[in-house]
């Protein structure tokens, strides 16, 4: 059906949102996002996309940039990482709240200090309850398709709210690869014009995000974790639509050879595919293991997650990210809670890998499981382990 | 599934190599993946590149380990690093080099397969710099039946346009005919 393309995979994201047809996009460059936004910029100089390029001074602008273009209903997208998510988060909150639905692609990167351009997800937890929709994809093909599901998502008048697509930094966003395009007219018949119905205009002034009295402000949260919720139906719809057009298919939580399996390693983003390698290898030398994989990272789908786990004996979940003083990694922590009251729930043991870029390779996954299996003897499952700690 | 490093110093196109295969690769319905070493680039500093290729889908998103092929583009590099580390039982190793392969394993006790060729030479006279990278994809051609010359050209024209890329053809052309191949 489509083009079959080998793409740096940012430049498949910049080329997947030009062909969404964005009205506004505002940015600032910081790596390892760069090359979408440059991308961007070069396909509306060339007068290939009628759209605006915003050069902003910063993210925090970028951001503020884009909560008013999405309130005046213009398709608006940006693109951010580490540092940059964090100088933002200000409004990277308001936006949700103001139901303003921006897409956003964010390359993970690791925040500072100390400075590290490399990948891992300490950025996107940072502002996990910020109320974004947010989705972990896991290659170049999956960066690609979700940039239209995004907008489809975002701006159904059921949702109204921003996404972030979480792409592993320099993993995923500096790889060439082969990715298959759809056709402009493929797309433009899955994603509707956006008709924001509460759009600003000169002729009809309204308010938004104004101030609350405590007598509120509890009821808009409450409303606003309704819509969040509620998104779920329709983030299932548009990965169904997006199936019957392209063939392929996604949904919030994956499994793979994870039926019989004793233990199950959970993974979020481009470390879901590694996992499936090992599984393959381990099944091999005899192992009963399986993967997880967690797509849907906001909404958290939770019917989906227990169907998939409860029952099973054990989950090795590895994160990405560190909550100092906390728990355990972010990902185990709420699968721990989740499971708390649950029959059948799984063990829990907690690994928090590839910090900063750290190479996590398909050995090191083997290393883990062994691991996870002799704290499962020693009865040690509680907290988390960092993985390849040295010294 | 092959597995191929590169080895060279910022600036002289490792990264371009290991793209520039992928592409042509993937445009021949293999299935490709190029990356570099992720970090901040620094002119002149050892630089990895790897490609992975393979006729089903890959899904390691981890560096490469246990190369079946490496490619030194810098000489240079032969003294400060071990380009074998890791590598396959039976993997070759592509060298630009002005000595012969039977040369380069007396002087290194490299047990590979070797290729070599003087590409900073073919570059200098072709491209008129010393910028390897597809001069050594020549040489690393002619070491597998994967893929022709024919089907790198293309990634080579849209990557370098008409003025440069009929150059860095002809340098890769002849790095096909002069590499010389030790078993």
């Amino acid at each position: 059906m489509g083009v079959r393309k080998g793409i740096e995979v940012s430049l498949a994201i910049s080329e997947a949102v030009a062909q969404c047809n964005v009205d506004l996009i505002a940015a600032y460059p910081i790596t390892p996002q760069t090359h979408i936004v440059e991308h961007l910029s070069e396909i509306v100089a060339n007068g290939e996309l009628d759209a605006e390029f915003v050069p902003v001074e910063s993210e925090h602008s970028a951001m503020s940039v884009c909560c008013g273009s999405a309130a005046v209903g213009a398709r608006t997208f940006t693109s951010t990482s580490s540092q940059g998510l964090a100088l933002m988060s200000e409004i990277f909150i308001i936006a949700s709240a103001m139901r303003l639905p921006v897409v956003m692609a964010l390359a993970n990167r690791s925040l500072s200090s100390p400075l590290s351009i490399w990948n891992d997800h300490t950025d996107t937890m940072l502002v996990r309850d910020a109320g974004w929709i947010q989705v972990f994809i896991e290659n170049g093909q999956e960066a690609y398709d979700h940039m239209p599901w995004a907008f489809r998502v975002a701006e159904d008048p059921d949702v109204l709210l921003p996404v972030a697509v979480n792409i592993d930094g320099f993993i995923l966003t500096h790889m060439i690869e082969p990715v298959e395009y759809i056709e402009d007219s493929v797309i433009k018949k899955y994603l509707p014009e956006f008709k924001y119905p509460i759009a600003l205009h000169p002729d009809n002034p309204l308010s938004m995000g104004c101030f609350a009295m405590p007598e509120l402000y509890t009821e808009a949260q409450k409303a606003r974790d309704n819509a969040v919720v509620n998104s779920y139906s329709t983030i299932v719809k548009a990965w169904k639509e997006w199936e019957q057009l392209t063939g392929r298919s996604y949904h919030p939580i994956e499994t793979y050879r994870a039926d019989d399996a004793d233990y199950c390693i959970v993974t979020m983003g481009s470390y879901g595919e590694t996992a499936m390698e090992v599984v393959d290898m381990l099944r091999e030398e005899g192992e009963k293991v399986g993967a997880v994989k967690i797509r849907l990272w906001r909404p958290f789908p939770f019917d989906d997650f227990y169907k998939a786990v409860l029952g099973k004996n054990h989950l090795v979940v590895i994160d990405r990210a560190i909550s100092f003083g906390g728990p355990g990694g972010p990902v185990a922590s709420e699968l721990r809670s989740a499971l708390y009251s649950k029959q059948g729930a799984p063990k829990v043991i907690n690994y928090v890998a590839g910090l900063a870029g750290r190479d996590v390779s398909r050995h090191d996954f083997k290393n883990i499981l062994l691991d996870a299996k002799e704290k499962v003897q020693r009865g040690e499952m509680e907290g988390y382990t960092l993985y390849g700690l040295r010294g | 599934m092959l597995e191929i490093r590169f080895h060279g110093r910022g600036g002289q196109g490792a990264v371009t190599s290991a793209e520039l295969l992928a592409i042509a690769a993937i445009s021949k319905d293999i299935y490709a993946q190029a990356f570099p070493s992720f970090g901040p680039e620094r002119r002149g500093a050892p630089v990895v590149a790897f490609c992975r290729l393979d006729d089903k889908k890959i899904n390691i998103r981890a560096k490469v380990y246990n190369p079946d092929i490496v490619i030194v583009l810098d000489p240079g590099l032969l003294s400060l690093i071990n380009p074998t580390e890791g590598m396959k039982e039976g993997g070759t190793l592509v060298l630009n080099s002005k000595k012969t392969p039977v040369e380069i394993r007396d002087e290194y006790g490299f047990n590979s397969r070797i290729v070599a060729v003087d590409a900073n030479k073919i570059a200098h006279e072709e491209l008129g710099r010393p910028i390897v990278n597809t001069t050594m994809l020549g040489a690393f051609l002619k070491s597998t039946d994967l893929l022709t010359v024919k089907d790198i050209e293309r990634p080579i024209m849209e990557r370098f346009g008409t003025k440069l890329g009929p150059k860095n053809i002809r340098a890769l052309e002849r790095a096909y005919k002069e590499a010389v191949i030790k078993e």
